[in-house]
Order: C-alpha cells, then structure tokens, then sequence
C-alpha cells in the first residue's frame, strides 16, 4: 500500500509540445483518484507516466516513498488495467493473469493457487482455460482486472477501462471495480473522460483541461464549488448554464435587464460569467427570472427544458410530475444556486 | 391519430414457375471453367506424356491419354543418374530444391524478423537510417545486378571458409538471395499492426526485449510466418537464374535447375531426348510447391495479400 | 516505433547486424561495383580495365541488339501486362460473384503460381515445339505454319502466351481479394441505385479496385521486366540467336555469354534507373492510396 506524490512533474514532446504543466498533487493510501478531462487534456499521459510507460521530462514522481523515475515499470509494484485490456492474445486466461508473477520468478504452484482466488473473486474460475478470444467484454474486462489483481500491487493504474463495454455492463462493472478497490484498500488512479464514472467513482477527482489541472477535491466538493467555467461545465449533466452578464453597483444584471438574485460581487465590476446549474432552478410564476421554452425533452424521470435567458441558451431540469409546456415562464432560485465566474479567465469569484 | 388499418395480404396460390435456367449464371460458370481448364490442361498433359515413351512423344507431341510407362518414367527420372559427369539424379535434385526453399524461407524469415523487432520496437536512433538501407533493397532485383554479384560471390572468401570463393556451396546459393527486405518489410507491417498496449502491458509484467519477443511477440505472429514461409518457400525453390550461374557442380543442382539441362538436350538434338522422363521431372519440380500453395491456400493469399500492402 | 519502445542499445544493433552485413555484402557491394564497372572497358581476359567514362553507354544507343530488346522488352510488357491482368480481372469479377463453388473455382485458378518459371516456359516449348507441339499441330490444321525459335513473332508470341499464363493467377489472388474488400452495403447501395450490372461495374466496382488495379500494374511490369527470365531462357532453348530477348536477358547474355562486363553493367545501371523511376511512382501512388479508404 502506498500514497503517490507527483512533485512539479511536465511533460514536453520532442516536437516541443507541452502535454502537461508543471502538476503537484498527493494521492493518499488506499484512495481511488480520478483524472477526468475531455481527450488530449494530459490525464492519460500522467498515468503513463506513473506508469514509467511515459518519460518524465521534469520534476519527480513517488510510490511510497520511493522516487520511481528511472525505475523500470515491472519494478514499480503497479498493476495496469487498459482500455483494450491488453490480453496476450495467444494465453490462456491463467497465463494471461499468471504472467507477470512467472517473470517474477515465482514457482507455479504459489501462481496457480494466486490466480484461482484472483478468479473466484471475479467470477472467472470457469474460464481459466479459455482464450481471450472466446470471452465476452466483460469477461475480458474481469480478466484484466485479475491480471492486475494477482500482482498484488501498491498501486492500481486504469486507464479508460470501460470505454469499450456497452452502458448496461460498463454501469455494472463500475460498481464492481469501485467495490473491489474499497476491499483490497490498494491505492488506485483511474483515468476517464467520463464524467459520471468520476463522480461516481472518485475518492478525489482531479479535472485536467489542455495540460493544466483546473481543480483537485472530492466529487461533492467539484459540483458544489467548481474552480472555473471549464470544470463547472465538464462536470455535471446535463452541464452548468453559463450566462453573460454585467456586474456594478453591488449586483448582476442580465443584458436584458433582469437582476440575478443571490449574487453577491465583492466589489466585482464590468463582464462576469453567471453560471447556474438545470437542477437549481424552478418553475415558479413568482420567480425572479423570465425563460422561454423551445424544445421539451422528456427522459423519464425528469424533463429537460430547452429555451433562451435573456437571449441566451439556457436549461431546466424539472422532476417528471411537474407539467411543463413550450413558451414564456418564470423561474425561482433555489438556495446557493449561483456561482459567479470572471470572464476572461473563467476562474471563479468569491 | 391516422388510422392505421391493417391491410390483410390473402395468399392466392399461383402456380408456382419451373426453376428457370439463369443464363448469365451459366455464362459466368462457363467463363470460370475456361479458366480453371486453361490453368489445366497443359499441366494436365504434362502429366500424361510423362507415362509414354520417348519415340511416342516425339512423333505426336504431347499427349492426352495414359500409357504403360509412368512406372519407368519416374523411376528414371529419379533414380537414374544423368548429366555430363553422371553424378546427379532426380533424389539429389530434390534434396537440393529441399534445401534451397527450406533455407531460404527460415534464413529470410529468421533474420527478416529480427530485424523488423529491433526497427519497430527499440528507441535506436539510427532505425530510420538503418530502415531505409533495408528498404532500398526492395528496388533492385537481383536479376539487374547479377554480374557483379556474381562476380563478387565467386572471389569472396569468408575467414578462410571459402577458399575459392562462394560458388558452388549452398551459402553462395541461399544467402545472396536473402539479400532483398521483402520479409522485413512484411514483419514491420505486421508489428506496427499489434495493438500498442500488448507491450505496455508485458512491461509492466515485468517481460524485456527477449522475454518480450519469444513469449509474446512470435506466439502472436505465428499465422505471419506461416503465410511468409509458404510464400518464401515457393519462391526459393523455384529460383532459376542464380542457381544456374552459382552452381556448375552438378551435385548442386536443383529441380529447376535439372529443367535447363532438359531443354538444352532438346537443343543439342544429337539424340532423340527422353521426352517422358522430362516431363516427369517437370511433374516432380512442380508438385511440392504446387501441393503446398493448395492446401495452405488461406495462409498462402493472406501472406501474399497482405505483404504488399 | 511503439512508444512505449525499449531502451536498449547493444541488443537491437545485435538483432540488425546479420541483415545489415548480408544486405551490405551481397546487395551494396554489387550495385556499386554495377555503376563502377559501368565506367570501364576491360580486356578480354579479365587482366586489366581502363576507364573509358561514358563509352560503354553510348555503345549501348549504338547497338541494334540492345536497341532491338529494347523495342521488344516494351511490346512484350505492354501484352504481357495487358491480358494478364484482362483475364485475370474477367475471372475474379466471376470467381466474386458466383456463390457455388467458388472456392473450387479459387484454387483451380491460383494453383499455377507455384510452378517456376523455367517449367512453364518447359511446358510451353512442348507446345509450341516446331515439328511436334500440340498447338503448332493445331495452327498448321489450319493452314498457318508456326515456327518457333526461327520465326521472331512465332518465338515471341509464344513467351508471351507463356508467360501471361504463369501471371494470372497472382493478378487473380489480387483482385479477388480487392473485390471482397468492397464492403457489402457498398454493394447494396449501389444494387439500389443502379440496375444495369454492367454499368454497376464500370461504375463503382471498377474505381474502387483502381488502387489493386494499379498496384498490379506495377506488379506486372515488374514481373515482365525480371521474373520472365526463366520462360525466355527455356523457350530460346539457352541459344539466343535471333530470338526476341528482353532487356534482363541481354544484360545476362552480354555478361556471361559475351563477357563484356563494362557494357553489362551499364545496361544493368540502365535498369536500375527504370526500377527506381517505377518505384517512386508506385510510392507517390501509394501515399494517395491511403486516403482512398
């Protein structure tokens, strides 16, 4: 078990491209932290880099509290689960998972009786002898996840791993991996561009965007108090509203005129982002801000409203017993539903 | 709401038309056994002839039915030493094209393969360079430069091995053959082909450069080499021209070689020529390679398709 | 390169090492020693050699013989090349279309690749044979007198017929396998589109086997130029004479036969020229190949 530290850690392509800035976080032991950005963000590059996949061009990366920099991969203690799963095509199933304890040198006894308890944890005892080929994706998926298990690593390493499973399994395997990690207590970095894989995952989420990283906490942490414009609409579905408007004189005002209520500017004045999130709002005939409805979109349990705020593109979530009917409405906040962003850089005010 | 009616289709028996004769079907069967008869039948009369005596043959040309001397042919054919020095038969020609197509197909194979492991799968800095050295020898066949070649070949003497240069030796015969990329440059197709992560992954289970190779990476090019060595195998043992200029001893020759001393005496026409006996070392030359494209077909079309692409 | 690529130096040098001394001794050498010896006159016993700079060229423009394979190589190609791919193409379209026994049909007209060169050029001087081939038997029914290996289109038509024979099988393989590459719904659509199957080919399937078309196009060229080696030599019986002969054959019988090294190895610079000028071709082609599909 181990906590992994990146010190200042950049990554610079030959051809002088930066993938990532210069990043400091700590994960701690036993925690599930998730690197979510949409791709060429810099997340996968980071986890190679743990990996030792990846050169490092600056700073210095641990396991423990060993520098892993010019440490070979197989001697990193990690395990690596991929988007692909990376089965050796040719091996069967116990030597798919068995393979890294054979080079390890470990005698075949110790490795038959460790992949049986890797297999019955994952429901795979019945495959040990097939080829990958024959196996379903998710079964596939379990095996990567027990080649990845038998090695007993400090450290899990996912990358993207249920990308290439249909929704109802990749729903189900979610919970599996997460409940998994939780009972080995092993350290794991997950990376995804999924965003309900991060908020349901996650420990700690880390959101990249273009080689930076715009915020690290927990999920809770990421919705209610999002850093920027960017997490604020990376984060969530469906995303944040985010409307142009004025700050002066102690409050917001949208450009046709209406005040946003609960905005307070600190002093704030000129362009301001005001960003409001589908669910934080209501149907209200008392309601402060005026909304024109286009497009309905029913999904169930809830509707979406799609429609224009002070010419804007704007939307409602609203719970499905509630009727709703295309044209002009009002809207009522509710507690703590606006955040307010500066408008050149998106950072968030207050 | 539109009404939607169901429209009820009431089956009313029709008398059901004769199987009618599809004449454009029939025109291209017609057109396909044309050509599989064009590829036939003149092999097909080869193999006739070779049951008939010479005189037969060389009165009426080849010949469509059987006759009584296939027995004598063949056995002629193989055991029956010929030539100028009487020291070959048909066994030691076929041993030689055995050894000729063999030893290509491993030696291309085998050093084709490593080379193509260290061009895709090392950070060498010269691999571009050494790329693109290997790849021009896919321009120039051997046949352009043969002169030269086998000039050079008959002086090389390799650390006292070869006093008297490289003719006549089965090194002077198979390795400048393999001089050429072809199976190089097949390999390295196939390796940038293999999914990226199949090597991240053995990294991290802790497999080097050869652990990497012979656990992961041959296992999984298994088909590869077969399709290659069918290819290379077909290709060496039907090689002509080099073995007839590097070998003038005739424990060295090779089936297709033993074919040029066939029409030569054809030439000659001092004596009427062992028509039946030739085509029965034509039918001997043929058959192995011929059986082993047939029966690995699959392989043989993947390997050859996939090679130039 | 993967890029996750090993680090190591001494292990991938090692792995290249017996390509790069085979290619080195048996590939490098003999190419330079090609364009070197192109340069120089030597004397008939092989004693001494003079620089004569561009002499042996030149001799080259000279010679009717070499101006005569020359004419020749170019017309052999263009046939050779042209009904080889022809029929090829007319019975893969068949072999792709007909769903009972096709994979009879596959085998019974691939087979013939396997049979070297010299062996059906075996084949052909028993057919062609000027008092018993069963073919000049058939041409003289009909009144014409075939006379192989003394009359120069008789000798030439028959390593043409051979050597068309010995390529279509590969030219088979090749666009068999380019027409089942032609995704189904493209098919379907076009079944959809279009009712006429003749204009359904000319329309579709024939553009969209324009880049195996053209690849073997390269192919035959280069097949017409080196590979036919064998065929001619069997069929001119290893006595040149006044039989047609390619260029490959020239550099072969100036070599050995003529022991003109110099005006060999001009002509074999002369090829290595047109190799390269066919390869770049095929190289631009191929690049643009790749935005095809």
């Amino acid at each position: 078990m181990a906590q992994v530290t990146l010190n200042a850690v950049r990554k610079v392509y030959p051809n002088g491209a930066e993938a990532l800035e210069p990043s400091t976080f700590t994960i701690p032991d036993g925690e599930l932290c998730v690197l979510v950005g949409p791709s060429g963000c810099g997340k996968s590059t980071m986890l190679r880099m743990v990996a030792g996949l990846e050169d490092i061009t600056e700073g210095e990366v641990s396991i423990g509290d060993r520098v892993v920099n010019d440490i070979d991969p197989a001697d990193r203690n990690i395990a690596m689960v991929f988007q692909n799963y990376a089965l050796y095509p040719h091996m069967t199933v116990a030597r798919n998972m068995g393979y890294g304890l054979k080079n390890r040198g470990m005698d075949r006894g110790q490795i038959a009786a460790k992949v049986r308890e890797a297999a019955e944890m994952l429901n795979l005892t019945e495959f040990l002898d097939r080829r990958p080929s024959q196996l379903s994706g998710g079964q596939r998926q379990r095996v990567a996840m027990g080649r990845a298990i038998v090695r007993e690593p400090d450290l899990f390493l996912f990358d993207e791993p249920l990308s290439n499973l249909d929704a109802k399994l990749r729903n189900q395997m979610r919970i599996e991996i997460r409940a998994l990690q939780r009972r080995l207590g092993t350290t794991a970095m997950y990376v995804t561009h999924d965003q309900v894989e991060a908020m349901t995952m996650a420990d700690r989420i880390i959101v990249l965007s273009n080689g930076h990283i715009e915020q690290i906490g927990t999920p809770n942490e990421i919705y209610e108090h999002p850093a920027s414009t960017f997490v604020a609409s990376f984060m969530g579905a469906p995303p944040m509203n985010l409307l142009d408007a004025e700050a002066g004189q102690g409050r917001v005002t949208l450009p046709g005129g209406e005040v946003v209520p609960q905005a307070g500017v600190n002093g704030h004045t000129g362009a301001i982002k005001v960003g409001i999130r589908p669910e934080d709002v209501a149907p209200s005939a008392q309601g402060d801000l005026s909304f024109n409805v286009d497009i309905i979109e029913e999904l169930g349990a809830q509707r979406l409203l799609h429609g224009k705020m002070a010419g804007q593109d704007f939307s409602v979530a609203v719970p499905k017993d509630q009727e709703a009917a295309t044209g002009e409405m009002r809207l009522a906040l509710k507690a703590n539903a606006v955040h307010l962003f500066d408008a050149d850089q998106g950072r968030r005010l207050g | 709401m539109a009404d939607i009616t169901e429209t009820r289709v009431t089956a009313t028996p029709v008398a059901r038309p004769r199987k009618r004769i599809r004449w454009d079907h029939v025109a291209d069967h017609a057109i396909l056994i044309a050509g599989a008869l064009l590829m036939l039948v003149p092999v097909y009369m080869v193999f006739a002839t070779s049951s008939w005596d010479a005189i037969t043959v060389h009165r009426e040309g080849m010949q469509f039915g059987f006759s009584d001397q296939l027995g004598t042919n063949y056995d002629a054919a193989l055991f029956e030493y010929g030539g100028f020095t009487d020291s070959v038969n048909g066994v030691t020609m076929l041993a030689n094209s055995l050894i000729l197509g063999l030893g290509f197909a491993i030696g291309k194979i085998v050093v084709g393969m490593m080379a193509a492991y260290a061009i895709v799968y090392f950070r060498l800095k010269f691999a571009t360079l050494a790329f693109w050295m290997i790849f021009t020898t896919l321009l120039l066949p051997l046949e352009v430069r043969i002169l030269p070649s086998y000039e050079i070949i008959t002086s090389i003497t390799v650390f006292g091995l070869y006093e008297n240069g490289m003719g006549n030796s089965y090194a002077g015969l198979i390795i400048p053959l393999i001089a050429s990329a072809t199976a190089t440059f097949f390999f390295r197709q196939f390796f940038l082909s293999v999914p990226e992560e199949l090597i991240e992954a053995a990294r991290i289970d802790g497999a080097g450069p050869v652990k990497f190779f012979i656990d992961i990476l041959v296992p999984l090019s298994r088909t590869m080499i077969a399709a290659m060595f069918i290819i290379m195998f077909v290709f060496g043992w039907n090689q002509y021209l080099w073995p007839t200029l590097i070998t003038t001893d005739e424990s060295l020759f090779t089936l297709v070689r033993g074919i040029r001393q066939i029409v030569q005496s054809y030439a000659d026409g001092s004596e009427t020529p062992d028509y039946g006996q030739a085509a029965a070392l034509a039918i001997i030359a043929m058959t192995p390679p011929v059986l082993i494209v047939v029966f690995f077909q699959s392989w043989f079309v993947k390997g050859l398709t996939e090679s130039d692409k | 390169m993967k890029r996750a690529a090993f680090g190591h130096i001494g292990f991938p040098i090692l792995l290249l090492l017996p390509q790069l001394v085979i290619i080195a001794i048996f590939f490098y050498w003999p190419a330079a020693y090609a364009v070197q010896s192109s340069f120089y006159a030597q004397d008939m016993f092989g004693f001494t050699s003079t620089f004569v700079g561009a002499e042996n060229y030149t001799r080259l423009i000279d010679s009717t013989n070499y101006i005569n394979a020359l004419n020749f190589t170019v017309i052999f190609t263009v046939l050779v090349t042209f009904f080889s791919l022809g029929i090829a193409l007319l019975l893969a379209v068949k072999a792709d279309k007909v769903i009972r026994g096709a994979k009879t049909y596959r085998t019974l007209l691939m087979w013939v690749y396997a049979i070297a060169p010299p062996v059906a050029g075996l084949i052909g001087v028993m057919l062609f044979d000027q008092s018993r081939g069963n073919i000049t038997q058939l041409l003289a029914f009909f009144g014409y007198e075939y006379r192989l290996g003394v009359n120069y289109w008789d000798t030439a038509s028959a390593m043409i017929v051979v050597s068309v024979w010995k390529q279509i099988p590969v030219n088979f393989i090749f666009f068999l396998s380019g027409l089942q590459a032609i995704p189904q719904s493209v098919r379907e659509a076009a079944m959809i589109d279009n009712r006429s199957g003749t204009s359904r080919f000319w329309d579709i399937t024939f553009p969209l086997l324009a880049p195996t078309g053209f690849f073997l196009l390269i192919i035959n060229i280069t097949y017409s130029l080196f590979d036919t080696f064998g065929i001619i030599d069997t069929i001119v019986k290893g006595e040149p004479g006044n039989n047609p002969l390619t260029l490959v054959y020239r550099v072969y019988v100036d070599g050995f036969r003529g022991g003109d090294l110099g005006g060999s190895s001009a002509q074999s610079v002369v090829l290595m020229v047109l190799v390269l000028i066919l390869t770049i071709v095929q190289f631009r082609f191929l690049e643009r190949r790749i935005h095809y599909t």
